[in-house]
């Protein structure tokens, strides 16, 4: 029964919550669908893995909104796929790695995507991080672990012409990080400047 | 006639645009770009509010923040009534009501005014004093008649309905103050292309431009200046201009926080926050703050009608409101003569009175006198005359030695008096940087700066536009690191004054309500006193007078204060040092402060994925660390203890289901990963098989119990680790924190995977029954798959790590699915159940049927004091493990000394009686007080598969009382028990493997 679904049937926790933008600020929080994701953990880790770059700069992100992959840390790397990905994309990477001692967990379920774009995108992400997003900091292609109010995030910007970001954090934080994402679009263009 | 204070034309408000408000009831009519102050002022109303101790009358000093007596409770709509305004700072709007505070029956006639009449008792330290005996009065008759004097103005009493924002900031230039020098660094910062946030308190940038009606700034007048240098900041997209916006605190590394009030002064405010706290980090912070005029010091110099002369100038200048029609200017310095000259253009009388001879003035003198008005030099003001308005100012000749000659009565309506000017250092201080005195200003300035921050203009002592101008534009270049440097002309300021502290009289001074603090109505005998009483230290004379500690903060009193302090002790000012700055600089509203966190944002509330069908099936729920987690699930009817009690029944006979997701899990992987555990497990790891499952206790440093948990071996290199639901996070980083910094040498790798797999406990004698029909890929026989193993394969087609584990002692299975699936499954099982009647249990059953088992929990039967052998688990330590965490610690002197408490059963000699937990046991109740505590009840419940209470605690020696009676205090005394061994139920453990 549940068999066949399996993979597709995810309950998602934001299932239910409406996408788009809430408070008609041109911000768009969309929550992303189902989607495989591995914790990586390799210290000497070459250049690549499964076609995955391992060589770019901590804090940087590489690949497309289909495929990613986020250096977190020197030896740590958060991997985004398709869904249809998840059961080969681990095998492909151990291959790769060989002998190597490293880790491939897969986090698909403990992590949750929401994907928040538009103009003031970076200003209703400053509500609640207090990382400076300004083009020069955090320009596109950007990853950093940070915090989100009192959630802990990683936080991606894509590349596009405007702002686009992902925001991903832990499966039972997803509630309150959407929720302060909603609440922060309202009114973020409103200043007291009228 | 409405407004009839307005004058006919001038000001920046907008005359097509009429406002109307009330103030205690009575519409008031204004214009747009009135304050509340400029508007009561327009209608001839200065008497505003009481003052707090004396309830003396009390009218509008100020124009700006540093108002202390204009404090009126601000009415905006249901729910949104604020106590102690500043009038000179709301901005007047339709519908707002306004209301004065602190008087009954009414403003007009109040009968706490009698504390006036009193005030020869209510003196420096009068609390003190008073209230000193006798001793017992104090918690019935003092106390409550302190605090309910005390406070200004009613708290709401409803919650606040508006919504308030946070937003994080990154700049490389923050400027605090759009007056000229702030504009002008803004300017300079801009054009180098960097990120400027430039924001000002006011409705409108300008500062002192937007009352200065004649000066030039390059040749035109500055309202042009200041209109381009906008228009400049505006057309560069790298700017943040925030009006209405007050930093009101400098934090560590050049953190400053700025609070916008964005609706305040909106009729329909839609669905906008109310205010944004803004927390700006600089790169570089350039401080143009202004500075605070100080009153001068005489007799009833707290008159309605009295206001600070500048003040004057701008309800003149930028309201087009005359404060009155009779106006003496009293003071000692030269930008009073500003103020007169504005007035005399405006066409009102004016008469100035100047402490200072004519040889000590300026070019101010003729230029006023050439005005016609009459200037008295080498005057003092020894008084005022009127009670809720000023009628006239009593003034007389002085000589250098304080010698006054004859008395003259000035009639007026209104009094700009000018005691000189003080910096608004309020910022820099907060930012540590130190103040330097500086005679020639007779203030303290910006000295030594601690952080990355430069102050401009009148925020530093310069009081010249030009010298403003230049400065400001020098610190904005030399902030965003150009080189450029301009030069402004202006016209000259009226500068400079004579410090004066109290203004000489020829009465007793000791007599006189010369008031220094106005918001906290301290006067200058009041200072003195305290001085007389011993109190030297100027943070002595603050708390013992409250000078300088109302919510103004003693922007215009503190110079005087420190004055009259430095007077009385022969000192200089700076002997006597002056009081630190406390954010914030101005009153912050909770709703600022606290942002979004409210309600569901207030903190994160972590569900599972079986939530939503706990609350469909009727679950309470408790709190565990952010968790939320079923905590009983009662029928119709049932309270905790009997559904706790068919709860716990259910396990035991047929089987039960529980929600266990909020285990922490932590996967261990690497090719040192049973090293790892090792060390850091008291227990040992090393031969444990791929598929088997141990019980883990880890310690602190100090050999105390940190958590403990099942772990379950994957693979060789692969260890699934679970925690306690509280302790996920401490342990992750007890972990990481060995791993980075003890042993960098081992390859393992730690992953939280505590979200990504639910954890579905199925627990009782059917468990394995249910179970059958949906798992794939396991042999589920007791042979196969015995206690204490883990299986993979599949559940409902979702691939499983299945653990064979127990925290009740009954046969129980912990199904580990991906968490998206978890609710599929945990219907698929409860289904299955139903034909072996599954009822689900929740925490306080788990916690009742651990505890008949005698199963510790960390942080009930442990408090962080607690070793493995005080609770019976010494057996588990490997004793060939050369070391662990915590190891040497457990051989310390007084964790191997005898008389440590230990973890024992109790039972009552009542059955029925549960024990409190928490509670004490003693010995022998009949021994004299304080009695010899012997330890505590950790645990106590009713247990309905025992047919009677019980309880585990910590008792000093408890193993050796095996079988003997102790006592445990209850609320109605002792209760006498029996000391046994804490497993009640199946001591031998043979349902477990079932």
């Amino acid at each position: 029964m549940l068999e066949a679904l399996y993979r597709t049937a995810r309950a998602l926790p934001l299932g239910r919550a409406p996408a788009s933008d809430p408070a008609c600020s041109g911000v768009q929080i969309t929550p992303a669908g189902a989607e495989a994701r591995f914790a990586l953990r390799i210290r000497d880790a070459g250049a690549s893995a499964a076609g995955l770059p391992l060589d770019g700069p901590i804090n940087s992100v590489r690949g497309d909104d289909r495929r990613w992959i986020a250096r977190l840390g020197p030896d740590e790397w958060l991997i985004g796929s398709d869904e249809a990905e998840a059961d080969q994309l681990p095998a492909a990477i151990a291959a790769d790695l060989g002998e190597r001692a490293h880790a491939i967990v897969d986090v698909s379920h403990r992590n949750v995507g929401i994907d928040v774009s538009g103009p003031l995108a970076a200003a209703v992400l400053n509500a609640g991080c207090p990382l400076d997003l300004g083009d020069a900091a955090f320009p596109a292609g950007s990853a950093t672990r940070t915090l989100f109010g009192k959630a802990e995030i990683v936080l991606i910007r894509h590349d596009g012409a405007t702002p686009r970001y992902r925001v991903e954090c832990w499966r039972s934080f997803a509630t309150y990080v959407h929720g302060l994402l909603a609440e922060a679009s309202l009114g973020v263009g409103e200043t007291a400047r009228r | 006639m409405a407004q009839p204070f307005r004058l006919s034309r001038g000001g920046r408000i907008d005359r097509s645009r009429p406002v109307r408000f009330t103030f205690n009831g009575r519409t008031v009519e204004g214009f747009h770009g009135d304050s509340v102050a400029s508007a009561l002022l327009a209608n001839g109303i200065h008497l505003v509010g009481r003052s707090f101790k004396y309830h003396r009358p009390r009218g509008i000093l100020s124009h700006g923040p540093d108002e202390p007596s204009a404090l009126l409770s601000v009415d905006r709509g249901p729910g949104r009534i604020d106590p102690n305004n500043r009038a000179s700072v709301v901005e007047a709007r339709d519908g707002l009501k306004t209301l004065s505070q602190n008087h009954w029956p009414s403003l007009e006639h109040d009968i706490g005014a009698v504390n006036d009449l009193l005030s020869p008792v209510f003196v420096a330290g009068f609390y003190y004093k008073t209230f000193m005996w006798p001793r017992k009065f104090w918690d019935k008759v003092y106390e409550p008649f302190i605090r309910a004097a005390a406070g200004l103005g009613k708290a709401p009493s409803v919650p606040d309905p508006d919504r308030y924002a946070n937003r994080h900031a990154h700049c490389d230039v923050l400027v605090v103050g759009a007056g000229p020098a702030g504009l002008s660094a803004a300017l300079a910062a801009a054009r180098t292309g960097k990120r400027v946030i430039l924001a000002d308190e006011g409705p409108e940038p300008g500062g002192a431009l937007l009352h200065d009606v004649t000066a030039e700034i390059d040749g035109r007048p500055a309202a042009e200046w200041l209109s381009a240098t906008l228009a400049e900041l505006d057309s560069r997209e790298t700017v943040i201009l925030l009006p209405r916006t007050t930093a009101f605190g400098y934090y560590n590394h050049n953190h400053v926080a700025l609070a916008e009030r964005i609706t305040d002064h909106l009729p329909n405010p839609g669905t906008a926050p109310r205010e944004r706290l803004w927390q700006v980090r600089a790169e570089q912070v350039v401080l143009a703050g202004g500075s605070h005029e100080r009153p001068l010091v005489f007799a009833d110099n707290d008159r309605p009608g009295i206001l600070l002369a500048e003040s004057v100038r701008v309800f003149i200048n930028r309201y087009g409101v005359a404060p009155g029609r009779r106006i003496v200017f009293a003071t000692s310095g030269a930008s009073a003569y500003a103020a007169a000259l504005d007035a005399k253009a405006a066409g009102l009388h004016v008469t100035l009175v100047d402490l200072r001879t004519e040889s000590e003035c300026g070019p101010e003198l003729a230029r006023l006198k050439a005005t016609g008005a009459e200037v008295l030099t080498g005057h003092t003001v020894i008084g005022a005359k009127g009670t809720k308005r000023v009628t006239g100012l009593i003034v007389a000749p002085v000589d250098r030695a304080g010698r006054c000659g004859a008395r003259r009565l000035l009639p007026c309506d209104c009094v700009g008096m000018s005691g000189g000017w003080t910096p608004a250092v309020h910022l820099f201080s907060q930012s540590r940087g130190k103040l330097a005195y500086d005679e020639t200003i007779d203030a303290f300035r910006p000295g030594t700066s601690v952080q990355a921050e430069r102050s401009a203009g009148a925020s530093r002592g310069t009081y010249d536009l030009a010298g403003c101008l230049q400065e400001g534009f020098a610190a904005g270049a030399a902030a965003a690191r150009s080189e450029e440097r301009r030069n402004f002309t202006a016209s000259p300021t009226l500068t400079g004054f004579r410090p004066v502290r109290a203004m000489p009289t020829d009465v007793d001074p000791g007599k006189v309500r010369a008031f220094v603090d106005f918001q906290n109505d301290v006067t200058a005998k009041d200072i003195t006193l305290a001085v007389r009483e011993g109190f030297h230290s100027i943070e002595h004379v603050k708390r013992y007078t409250t000078t300088g500690m109302a919510t103004d903060q003693g922007k215009t009193s503190n110079m005087n204060a420190l004055g009259i302090v430095a007077g009385q002790l022969d000192k200089t000012l700076p002997g006597v040092g002056t009081t630190t700055f406390r954010p914030p600089y101005t009153p912050v509203t909770f709703g600022a402060l606290v942002g979004p966190a409210r309600h569901a944002l207030f903190d994160p509330i972590r569900t599972t994925p079986i939530h939503e069908w706990a609350e469909e099936h009727g679950a309470l729920f408790e709190n565990v660390a952010l968790w939320r987690r079923a905590w009983y699930f009662p029928k119709s009817g049932e309270d905790l203890h009997e559904a706790v009690a068919r709860e716990c029944e259910a396990v035991r006979k047929g089987v039960g289901i529980f929600d266990a997701s909020t285990l922490g899990k932590i996967e261990v992987v690497g090719p040192d990963a049973a090293e790892f555990m090792n060390r850091i497990y008291i227990n040992p790891w090393l031969k444990l098989d791929v598929g088997r499952c141990r019980y883990g206790l880890m310690l602190k440093e100090d050999g105390y119990i940190l958590d403990d948990g099942v772990v379950a071996r994957i693979a060789p290199d692969c260890f699934h680790v679970t925690t306690t639901t509280g302790g996920a996070p401490r342990v992750l980083a007890h972990m990481e924190d060995y791993l980075q910094t003890e042993w960098p040498d081992l390859r393992v790798f730690l992953t939280s995977t505590t979200e990504q797999w639910a954890v579905i406990a199925l627990q009782g004698p059917k468990a394995r029954e249910v179970i059958a029909p949906l798992v794939d890929g396991i042999d589920l026989s007791p042979e196969a798959f015995p206690h204490m193993a883990m299986r993979q394969g599949t559940i409902c087609g979702v691939p499983t790590r299945l653990f064979r584990v127990s925290f009740t002692g009954e046969l129980g299975f912990e199904i580990n699915v991906p968490s998206d699936h978890a609710r599929a499954v945990w219907e698929a099982v409860w289904k299955a159940g139903q034909a072996h009647g599954i009822t689900p249990y929740g925490t306080e059953t788990m916690h009742v049927l651990r505890a008949e088992k005698g199963y510790i929990i960390i942080g009930q039967e442990t408090d962080g004091t607690v070793t493995p052998d005080d609770v019976g688990l010494s057996g588990m330590i490997a004793k060939a493990k050369k070391d662990f965490v915590g190891k040497r610690s457990l051989a310390r002197p007084d964790v191997v000394a005898s008389g440590r408490k230990q973890l024992v059963g109790l039972v009552t000699d009542d059955p029925k009686v549960v024990l409190d937990e928490g509670a004490q046991i003693v010995d022998d109740p009949g021994q004299p007080i304080p009695m010899r505590m012997l330890g505590h009840v950790t645990s106590s419940y009713w247990s309905p598969n025992c047919g009677r209470s019980i309880a585990m605690a910590l008792v000093a020696d408890g193993r050796a009382r095996q079988g003997r009676s102790l006592h445990v205090t209850t609320p109605e005394g002792f209760a006498r028990v029996t000391v046994v061994d804490p497993v009640f139920f199946d001591p031998k453990g043979e349902r477990i493997h079932a």
